[in-house]
């Protein structure tokens, strides 16, 4: 079964770059994507129309059976709710411990006490910082953080998990612990990952299926123990 | 549950805030003030006017002679023709007789004298007595009177009543027209408190965002810290009102200069105004938020 469905997208941006072009593309439940490509392919502009930051100028985007398109701002929370989202930046708030920030995702859609807190601590066991619940942000290191934007990410149990370069600021070592949290969270979960990155060792090691843009084009969608190939390399 | 539980959340979430931009939340609360004085002061005078021009009204009538050789039959048709005028609320009839009598129950002098006079050669005139029920129109009514046959004076009023009562109306139209300049600069005011506190928690409300907090979850904060402003702003106006106009009350006994300006009693009309004055400082407020979150929130 498909989650994403993804026809004939094309984004335009207002000062007139497409981003975006003529895309098809249909991503299985279940699955762990990588989406690769030169600065500027549209990685980005892909991931943000999935979590409609953006909407597509043209064609369908259907996400966990919402169409991305057509859903109205007042209505993006809905589709919110089906996925978590993991940045380059992390983007926690730096008052408020680990706990607080995590527990944070589930507050803010109303859920109880008991259940955030239980939530809470097991997605942060699974991305190992049951240590450090009542840390502050700025007292961990870069990888730890991420690791609580992860926790944040799918402490509502999304069935989809986006991930733009999500080892873009960390060292090789801290990038593979990242992937390893990744890979289990896709495996014991069964949550479907879309991860943008420019890491080509991560896509060599991971043997994912691999997405290739190249200026807003599909160039090639390798199913099977994918690695990195050519056409990126091409692509630049 | 779940409502309370949210609730509960973003109450708490907008008493920081307003202590966090302390300053600027001070601006706006001064202004809601000194607004809410100035209506509470309008509000005071324009009831107490309302209910003394009400008084004025009662007591105020059209006085018609007519002349005094006028047929019976034409005083019926009179009587008709008045009393279906369509400011006319009701009148009073009185004869040649009755006026007579009545002059001489006033006086003895007067007594003597008129006992003389026979039914025709009364020079008095029969009058009506009219209440109008629009006074401001009450000139009118009467010059109108004045062009039926027979009717020989027209009397109402000194004029001063319809002075005050509509110097009156000028008073209030000023004070209408402080009220909403006044309310527009608040407004403007709480826009900019709450936009700096929008401001200040970006993050917070994009993280909201992404992890799929509704718009009502993403808002609510912020309205009610409009309405918190609006609460705090309309605390001094209502001391000022309860204990400024039970004291001038008691200072006049209720009475303004003469017999004739009679004040409201202070119960349970200043809790009405405090009521009153509550309800419009959280309006104001809320008004205010709602702008700044459309303006500044895009949800
Ligand atoms: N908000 C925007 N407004 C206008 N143009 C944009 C916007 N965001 C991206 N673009 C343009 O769209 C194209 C694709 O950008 P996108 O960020 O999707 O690329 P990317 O593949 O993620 O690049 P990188 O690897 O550098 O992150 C670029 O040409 C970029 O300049
Ligand atoms: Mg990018």
């Amino acid at each position: 079964m498909d989650l994403i469905r993804i026809k004939n997208a094309e984004k335009k941006y207002k000062n007139g770059v497409t981003a975006i072009r003529n895309l098809n593309l249909d991503i299985e439940k279940g699955s762990f994507t990588f989406v690769i490509g030169g600065s500027g392919s549209g990685k980005s502009t892909l991931i943000k129309m999935l979590y409609r930051e953006e909407r597509p100028t043209q064609g369908k985007i259907i996400v966990g059976g919402l169409n991305v398109a057509k859903l109205r701002n007042n209505k993006v929370y809905k589709l919110r709710r089906k996925l978590g989202i993991v940045f380059q930046d992390y983007r926690l708030l730096p008052k408020l411990t680990v706990y607080e920030n995590v527990a944070f995702a589930m507050e803010v859609i109303g859920a109880k006490k008991n259940e955030t807190r239980l939530k809470v601590l097991k997605a942060l066991e699974e991305v190992g910082l049951k240590n450090k619940v009542h840390n502050y942000p700025d007292q961990l290191s870069g990888g730890e953080q991420q690791r609580v934007a992860i926790a944040r990410a799918i402490v509502n149990n999304p069935k989809l998990l986006l991930c733009d370069e999500p080892t873009g600021n960390l060292d090789p070592e801290k990038s593979m612990e990242i992937m390893a949290v990744l890979d289990k969270i896709n495996k014991v979960r069964g949550t479907t990952i879309i991860m943008a990155t420019h890491d080509k060792e991560i896509v060599n090691k991971m043997k994912k299926q691999v997405i290739t843009l190249k200026d807003g084009r599909l160039v090639s969608f390798k199913k099977k123990g994918t690695y990195y190939d050519e056409d990126v390399e091409n692509a630049k | 549950m779940k409502m309370l539980r949210m609730l509960n959340r973003s109450i708490r979430d907008s008493i920081k805030s307003v202590f966090r931009n302390f300053s600027l939340s001070l601006a706006s609360i001064s202004c809601i003030t000194i607004t809410l004085i100035i209506v509470a002061i309008s509000m005071l005078a324009s009831f107490n006017v309302q209910n003394f021009t009400k008084e004025i009204e009662k007591d105020l009538t059209i006085v018609v002679f007519l002349d005094s050789d006028t047929s019976e039959d034409r005083i019926t048709d009179l009587k008709k023709e008045i009393g279906n005028f369509p400011n006319v609320e009701s009148y009073e009839f009185e004869s040649k007789e009755d006026v007579k009598q009545k002059m001489q129950k006033e006086s003895e002098v007067l007594n003597t004298v008129l006992d003389g006079w026979s039914e025709e050669d009364n020079p008095l005139k029969p009058t009506f007595k009219l209440k109008v029920k629009n006074v401001n129109k009450i000139g009118k009514t009467a010059d109108k009177i004045k062009q039926i046959e027979n009717v020989s004076v027209v009397k109402y009023g000194e004029g001063m009543v319809e002075t005050m009562i509509s110097s009156f109306a000028t008073i209030q139209k000023v004070a209408y027209g402080a009220v909403i300049a006044l309310v527009v600069v608040t407004v403007f005011l709480i826009v900019n408190t709450i936009k700096l506190t929008i401001f200040s928690r970006k993050r917070e409300i994009s993280i909201m965002r992404l992890v799929g907090a509704s718009n009502f979850t993403i808002k609510t904060p912020f309205i009610i810290e409009g309405m918190i402003l609006g609460i705090f702003g309309s605390i001094i106006p209502i001391v000022f009102t309860t204990y400024g106009y039970l004291a001038f009350y008691n200072h006049f006994n209720g009475y303004l200069y003469t017999h004739l300006i009679k004040l409201i009693r202070p119960e349970p009309f200043i809790y009405q105004m405090s009521l009153i004055i509550l309800v419009i400082g959280i309006i104001v407020g809320m008004i205010g938020s709602s702008k700044a979150v459309r303006k500044y929130l895009k949800v």
